[in-house]
């Protein structure tokens, strides 16, 4: 039998013990459901993602989208795994029955998404991709704009792109030079060249929804003068059937070291009379709209970062127990039968390693899918603005931290595996090269810290991390007296400690030294954050395993729970205390990288 | 013309099924449940019929534990139309679950009732034939296909020599193969769709029928490991062991 693609048992703890998602039916958008409707959610997912996405996921990789100089040219296999996703209802599970989604709490969302982000983790992009560019609209755009567009794109009829990128403007968007030129009619013509545009051409639906940031001609330079358009692929005709082509030229597409399911392109408007666009919202307004969305799409790609390092962490757990490899150092007997890998500590270090990464930066993303769940659904105002302020501050760390330990899982995984683990027969290598984007698209960790040290830290006078560091010390709490806990509440302690002291002298340095310094290892410091928020949920973790264990439990439940107390104890014991290193660093405010000169390379 | 399928809620079929420690049982903690395959293939083709306009109304019935409820409602939202439970404690056997299903017919007189060849549970293939004695109708069984042709039904049935035709009258029986049809998914909507079709329930008291069995488990074992292989020599000596070891040839 394969090894599963997730641990339903695992996925059934986050909702039903940590996070408790049946309590969600006292609202009123979810009262029609239950545990049994969840589960169903999960159910077709995983078999979606079985039938349809684990069969091709090889031949995906080994055809990557083509262009034949007038379209893209990809596999039939990937339009029937669309076509499949979008009857499912898998577009957008959460987003309301009226527009053909199931109203599904965000984190059993999440989950059941999951499955298919672990088969698939880029040919579904299209439509995750669609799914967020509805969102924007959907909250920004005009009720005639909506009424036109977003019903078909939550179908999959139309699909949809963000394009921010340039050349000259990654990271730097404030660059970006794109210009927008208003017509009498109210449209504007667009004129300029993205790049790295996902989904930006493609044959699987009839039209293509480009969400486009631009400037509008005499607008003000850097971020405040961006603004956002509609600038379909094909214009639509009076009675909305899909009609002429639009000026939006496919200049090529990018070769990637993996998501090879995805077109990655670069897009030329207006190399003619100018693509025909429609404002979105008010002219200026581009980013702030556009970031609006992003704290859901880096939600969104922490989760991708950590799915794939629990599906590597899967597939390396059942091969680790049916290879048998050499024996253990007390065998002397050469004619022994070998023991499985498994029976090896150090293959066991690399899965426990892959287990707290995966499952830790896991529960931190479902976590913040109930965050953005509660700031839109909580009854009280109270309980929508706290979400929302944790949301925020939490954002770049449930970016980040998934993304960057996600691969590093991935490479645990490959390593578990040895020989076979570096070829294609087996799914880890192309789980590490599909995971390696997420430390680079929306938002370079680099960028993510900055934003975290220089804006969430101290905005709102603390506000943020205030609540984060409230909510941390709550859990401390309640671990008081818990033995199973006690060693992670120590070094939690310690962990804590080091950042709060860390924090106190970056920020005081802010005002006195030279912010460039100050800056310098701002990534440090959100690794050494990220390590406390995710000890931090291995703590809650702990505390719900060591509550079960209590009670009477089936033996695999008490495997299970023993499994969770064990990786909680990996990540105090072989994690945390590196805090102290870098917390040392941090507040010396190293200046080693800072002060290496370009010339000494 | 109504049609009545029959769904048994089993252990879904991806599952590495185990028995308990103490050899007791099957292992079902945890365990994931699903409708039976063939059940599911029964549903899909009732759908199917209806849509076709063949057939006016798809009732699934299911005879079972609380739980089986689930299953009721995975086939709803694949497209039936309403939903009878039977309740009842344990799991029944062919025969219980046969006379039950016989009190449904006489309360729904349906024209046709689809039900799997077999549940993978129990593997027993019996309910279907059973049913069709009790009920006095006729049956085709591991249908591969089937049409309704006024108030006759043709039934392809997969056999051992190859495909054998068959006509019945209807009312009657049909379980079904593999092959009948591939049975769609069901969708998220739909799910939540599924929950407000009617639901009714049931008990053997109601639709008077004594249940009683006639079996008892004294145990569940896994089959034996298999032991590892060894590598022969040469054809002589494999000759020599699958004659005189293994006793496979002679
Ligand atoms: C597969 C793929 C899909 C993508 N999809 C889309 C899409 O759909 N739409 C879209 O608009 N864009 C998309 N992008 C673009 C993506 O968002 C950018 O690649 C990303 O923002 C980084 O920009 P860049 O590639 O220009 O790198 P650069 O900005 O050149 O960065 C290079 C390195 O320099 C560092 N760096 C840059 N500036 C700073 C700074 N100020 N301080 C410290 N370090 C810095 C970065 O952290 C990074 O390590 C995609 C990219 C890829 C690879
Ligand atoms: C691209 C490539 C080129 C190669 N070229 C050659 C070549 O030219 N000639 C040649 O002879 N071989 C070659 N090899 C084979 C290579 O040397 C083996 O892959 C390597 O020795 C690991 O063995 P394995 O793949 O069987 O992994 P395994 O032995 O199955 O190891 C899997 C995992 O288990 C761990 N493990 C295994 N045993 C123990 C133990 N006793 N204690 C603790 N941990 C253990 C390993 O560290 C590893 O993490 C090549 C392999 C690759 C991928």
């Amino acid at each position: 039998m394969p090894a599963p693609l997730l641990s339903r048992r695992d996925l059934e703890f986050y909702l039903y013990e940590m996070f408790d998602v049946e309590a969600l039916a006292t609202r009123q958008r979810y009262e029609d459901h239950n545990r049994e409707s969840f589960n169903a959610a999960l159910d077709i997912a995983e078999k979606i993602a079985e039938d349809y996405f684990v069969p091709i996921r090889k031949t995906v990789d080994l055809n990557q989208p083509d262009w034949d100089g007038e379209k893209v040219v990809m596999i039939p296999e990937i339009k029937i795994a669309y076509d499949a996703v979008a009857e499912a209802g898998l577009i957008c599970p959460d987003q309301s029955y009226e527009m053909g989604g199931m109203q599904l709490p965000l984190v059993v969302t999440s989950c059941a998404m999951g499955y298919i982000t672990a088969a698939a983790s880029t040919t579904n992009g299209f439509h995750a991709l669609t799914a967020a560019n509805a969102n924007l609209l959907e909250t920004h755009a005009s009720e005639e704009q909506i009424e036109t567009w977003v019903p078909r794109l939550r179908t999959g009829e139309f699909a949809g792109t963000m394009a921010l990128s340039e050349p000259q403007a990654g990271s730097s968007l404030a660059d970006m030079r794109t210009k927008a030129v208003a017509q009498d009619d109210g449209t504007y013509r667009i004129f300029g060249n993205k790049i790295w545009i996902s989904g930006g051409d493609h044959e699987l639906s009839s039209n293509i929804v480009h969400a486009v940031l631009a400037r509008i001609e005499g607008a003000p330079p850097g971020v405040k003068g961006i603004s956002m358009f509609i600038c379909p692929k094909f214009l639509l005709n009076e009675d909305g059937s899909v009609g002429a082509r639009n000026d939006v030229q496919l200049a090529g597409l990018f070769h990637k070291m993996g998501g090879r399911g995805q077109t990655s392109t670069a897009l030329n408007f207006g190399e003619g009379e100018g693509a025909v666009a429609y404002l979105v919202g008010e002219p200026h307004q581009g980013l702030r709209y556009m970031f609006h969305m992003m704290n859901e799409a880096r939600v969104m790609v922490g989760t991708s970062g950590a799915t794939l390092a629990m599906a590597g962490y899967q597939y390396s757990l059942d091969y680790a127990k049916e290879r048998p490899q050499g024996r253990k150092a007390s065998s002397k007997d050469p004619l022994a039968d070998p023991v499985m890998l498994i029976e090896h500590a150090d293959v066991r270090r690399m899965l426990l390693a892959q287990k707290a990464y995966a499952e830790g930066a896991w529960s931190l993303c479902l976590f913040a899918s109930q965050l953005v769940d509660d700031w839109k659904t909580h009854p009280d105002e109270v309980g929508r603005t706290g979400a929302f302020e944790l949301l925020d501050f939490l954002t770049p760390i449930v970016k980040t931290w998934p993304s960057e330990y996600g691969p590093k899982a991935n490479d645990f995984a490959i390593q578990v595996l040895g020989g076979a683990g570096y070829t294609n027969e087996h799914p880890v290598e192309l789980m590490y090269r599909d995971n390696r984007l997420n430390p680079i698209h929306e938002g370079t960790t680099g960028i993510q810290s900055l934003d975290l040290l220089g804006r969430k830290v101290p905005q709102n006078g603390l506000a943020g991390y205030q609540a984060c560091l409230s909510a941390i010390e709550s859990t401390l709490e309640a671990a008081e007296g818990v033995a199973d806990c006690a060693p992670m509440l120590i070094a939690l302690q310690n962990a804590l400690g080091h950042l709060k002291s860390t924090t106190e002298v970056l920020l005081g340095s802010m005002l006195e030294r030279d912010i460039d310094l100050v800056m310098a290892n701002s990534a440090k410091y959100l690794e050494l954050f990220g390590h406390v928020v995710v000890g931090w949920m291995w703590l809650r973790q702990g505390l719900i395993a060591a509550q079960a264990l209590t009670a009477e439990c089936h033996s695999d439940d008490t495997a299970f729970y023993r499994g969770k107390l064990q990786s909680m104890l990996y990540f105090a014991r072989w994690e945390l205390p590196q805090t102290k290193v870098w917390a040392d660093l941090l507040s010396d405010l190293d200046d080693t990288t800072y002060t290496m000169e370009a010339a000494w390379f | 013309m109504k049609a009545l399928v029959a769904v048994k809620r089993v252990v879904d079929y991806n599952v590495k099924v185990r028995a308990k420690a103490d050899g007791s049982d099957v292992e079902l903690n945890n365990v994931k449940m699903a409708i039976n395959p063939f059940c599911e293939i029964a549903v899909e083709e009732a759908v199917r019929l209806k849509e076709a306009g063949t057939v006016s109304e798809v009732v699934v019935v299911s005879v079972g534990e609380k739980s089986s409820q689930e299953q009721i409602r995975t086939a709803l939202a694949l497209g039936a139309d309403r939903g009878i439970h039977v309740e009842v404690e344990g799991r029944p056997e062919p025969l219980e679950i046969a006379k039950l299903l016989k009190g449904v017919v006489d309360k729904e007189q349906p024209q046709l009732v689809i039900l799997g060849k077999q549940s993978i549970d129990g593997d027993n293939n019996q309910t279907g034939q059973m049913l069709g004695a009790l009920a006095n109708m006729g049956q085709g069984t591991f249908a591969s296909e089937i049409k309704v042709d006024g108030d006759s039904l043709q039934v392809i049935r997969e056999v051992d020599g190859g495909l054998q035709t068959l006509k019945l009258t209807l009312p009657a029986i049909v379980t079904t193969d593999l092959r009948l049809n591939e049975p769609r998914y069901a969708s998220l909507p739909n799910i939540m769709k599924a929950k407000k079709k009617p639901l009714e329930v049931t008990n053997p008291a109601e639709l008077g029928v004594e249940v009683k069995s006639h079996v008892t488990q004294l145990g569940v074992a896994p089959p034996p490991e298999r032991a590892a292989g060894i590598k022969v020599e040469d054809v002589a000596q494999l000759v020599d062991k699958l004659k005189n070891e293994a006793k496979v040839i002679s």
